[in-house]
């Protein structure tokens, strides 16, 4: 598209009819290719830093104020100190360490159980249980957010079937609490990392397999050095999914979580009472995210999102 | 890769146990919501379909439900006109920074909500004059935006631009070539994109607390703020199932529409 074709030479004896302004503007957009480009980009890029860049970065602006402990207004003059609450005060930073265990306890038991579901679904499935197969595990991703923990909400409440099944075994159920907010969460998030996992087993070739098998490579070693390295990059973009997910929630927490808080909630809290402090605890997910995007740029991973 | 019979049925069975630990739950939800009793006694006793009737006639729900929808329609319709230029920005030209701008564009689907959410709220409230139903429309564009853009742009990958080149070489012009050439090779990716946009849309919650006007409930606000009611629960067991049977429809119209597009399109 790059390339321009020359304008057609006027037929000799005719009189070149001259072109309108619409034509005129047509030519000239054809033959430039920044303008086509500044056409396209104008209104997602304006959008996008307006109505996302924009604001974000006046969050780590506002963070960076403070309130009024009397007026319980918003002081706009720079200060450290909400940095400094977060960092010295231990039942924060307690929090802050805290959701980033639980975020990456979470992804590692997608990994976990996504990658011998989407092997069996790729591999060792019948081809003709496949696409049902894919179908079943992706369906629940259009189920409502809040009805799935809701659900577990009711599953694992005192007088609810988890607690009756466990009963059976004499076991009592562990109930609301950090255990049930990792499970609630796997859950939740199960579908980002199946799918990615699934695509890139899927398209590995066959003979990358063969060969290993064929050069005496034992099933763990074929999967340790052979489909490990051929599907992380789909890991790594399911972890973006599942860890960052898991930053942010605060629903699932105040619903399973029973006395346990996140981050999240932290921020939730403070919103309407101490903007800056909440913007403050907020930016510390931004951070971690970019850092981690930045980080995996390289495997390819945010082709595969 | 051959394995032998033990190790199939090993993968055999984890597969049952990971599809049993995804439905169990959603099946818990529509089998309480026909649980005839109040307390949700559990295994239920007797069935009924009082609540379901009982959900389909509470103002709150339908109200509510209209506002999703309206919601989720305007939001993906932004999106729809947004990612596909940005998508065709993307992948048909080469330009300094792309790799950023791509990364840019990532960005609002890759951070928490919560993030997405506290940011906008403080521009809206702080500067802007407050939240409506305009403000949450625009919240929820903005994540949308990011879906249309993949999958548009993973279609544009593996269409060649020749063809688009043939149809400007034949003398149409770039309005032309795009609605007759561009956009029918988009049309499926462009419909799976916007099927994950409106889903995305319809059942989110953390931008949304942030981004709505007073007054302003969206199907998901209601069951969260009627959640701790428990007059109201057998009405929040009914209106989850439905959501939970409703989540059939867009994996159904997918299969049928694009030929299984959008179940291989990423949310």
């Amino acid at each position: 598209m790059v390339a321009t074709s020359p304008a057609a030479p006027a037929p000799p004896g005719v009189p070149a009819p001259s072109p309108g302004p619409v034509r005129v503007a047509q030519t000239w957009l054809h033959r430039t290719v920044w303008a086509r480009l500044a056409a396209l980009l104008a209104l997602p890029l304006t959008w996008l830093v307006l109505i996302y860049l924009v604001p974000l970065a006046l969050l780590f602006v506002t963070a960076l104020w403070s309130t009024d402990s009397f007026t319980g207004l918003v002081v706009r003059e720079l200060t450290f100190e909400n940095y400094r609450d977060i960092f010295t005060e231990p039942a924060f930073l307690l929090t802050v360490l805290r959701t980033v265990v639980v975020a990456a306890t979470v992804t590692v038991l997608c990994a976990l159980i996504a990658l011998p579901m989407g092997f069996f679904m790729s591999r060792v499935a019948s081809p003709r249980w496949r696409p049902l197969l894919l179908a079943l595990v992706l369906t629940p991703l259009w189920a409502a957010y809040l009805v799935k923990v809701y659900a577990w909400r009711t599953i694992l409440s005192p007088s609810g079937p988890a607690a009756d099944v466990l009963g059976w075994f004499g076991l009592s159920a562990p109930g609301y609490g950090l255990g049930a907010v990792v499970l609630v969460l796997t859950y939740l998030w199960l579908p980002y990392m199946v799918l990615p996992v699934h695509t890139a087993l899927s398209a590995m070739p066959e003979s990358l397999v063969d060969a290993a098998a064929d050069l005496g490579a034992r099933p763990w070693r074929t999967f340790r050095d052979v489909m490990l390295p051929v599907i992380w990059p789909a890991l790594v973009a399911g972890s973006i999914f599942t860890f960052s997910l898991s930053l942010g929630d605060y629903i699932t927490v105040q619903l399973v979580g029973g006395t346990r808080q996140m981050l999240g909630n932290v921020v939730y809290q403070n919103f309407s009472v101490n903007l800056p402090f909440a913007a403050a605890m907020a930016t510390l997910p931004v951070v971690v995210m970019v850092g981690y995007l930045l980080a995996v740029r390289r495997t390819g991973a945010l082709e595969n999102l | 890769m051959t394995l032998t019979r033990p190790v199939k049925w090993l993968f055999g069975a984890f597969m049952t146990l990971g599809l049993a630990f995804i439905y169990v739950p959603l099946a818990v939800v529509v089998l309480n919501s026909f649980n005839a009793s109040t307390t949700f006694a559990w295994p239920p006793t007797q069935l009924t379909l009082r609540w379901w009737q009982a959900a389909f006639a509470n103002e709150g729900v339908r109200t509510a439900l209209w506002t999703s929808v309206q919601l989720a329609a305007l939001a993906t319709l932004v999106a729809l006109v947004l990612g596909t230029l940005a998508a065709m920005a993307l992948t048909r030209y080469d330009f300094f920074g792309r790799d950023v701008v791509s990364l840019l564009f990532v960005l609002p689907i890759a951070l928490p909500g919560i993030v997405t959410g506290i940011a906008l709220n403080n521009v809206f409230t702080s500067y802007l004059g407050g939240l409506t139903f305009a403000t949450l429309v625009i919240g929820h564009a903005t994540f949308c935006i990011v879906v249309v853009i993949n999958n548009a742009a993973a279609r544009l990958r593996r269409t060649a631009p020749s063809l688009e080149e043939a149809s400007m070489d034949l003398g149409a012009t770039r309005a032309r070539t795009f609605r007759l050439v561009t956009l029918p090779a988009l049309r499926s990716a462009l419909f799976a994109g916007g099927l994950l946009a409106f889903g995305l849309s319809f059942d989110e919650i953390i931008v949304t607390t942030f981004t709505a006007g007073p007054g302003v409930q969206t199907l998901p606000l209601w069951i969260f703020q009627n959640l701790f009611r428990p007059n109201q629960a057998p009405i929040v067991n009914a209106v989850a199932a439905f959501l939970v049977l409703v989540s059939i429809v867009p994996i159904y119209l997918a299969n049928r529409l694009s030929g299984g597009a959008a179940l291989a399109a990423q949310r």
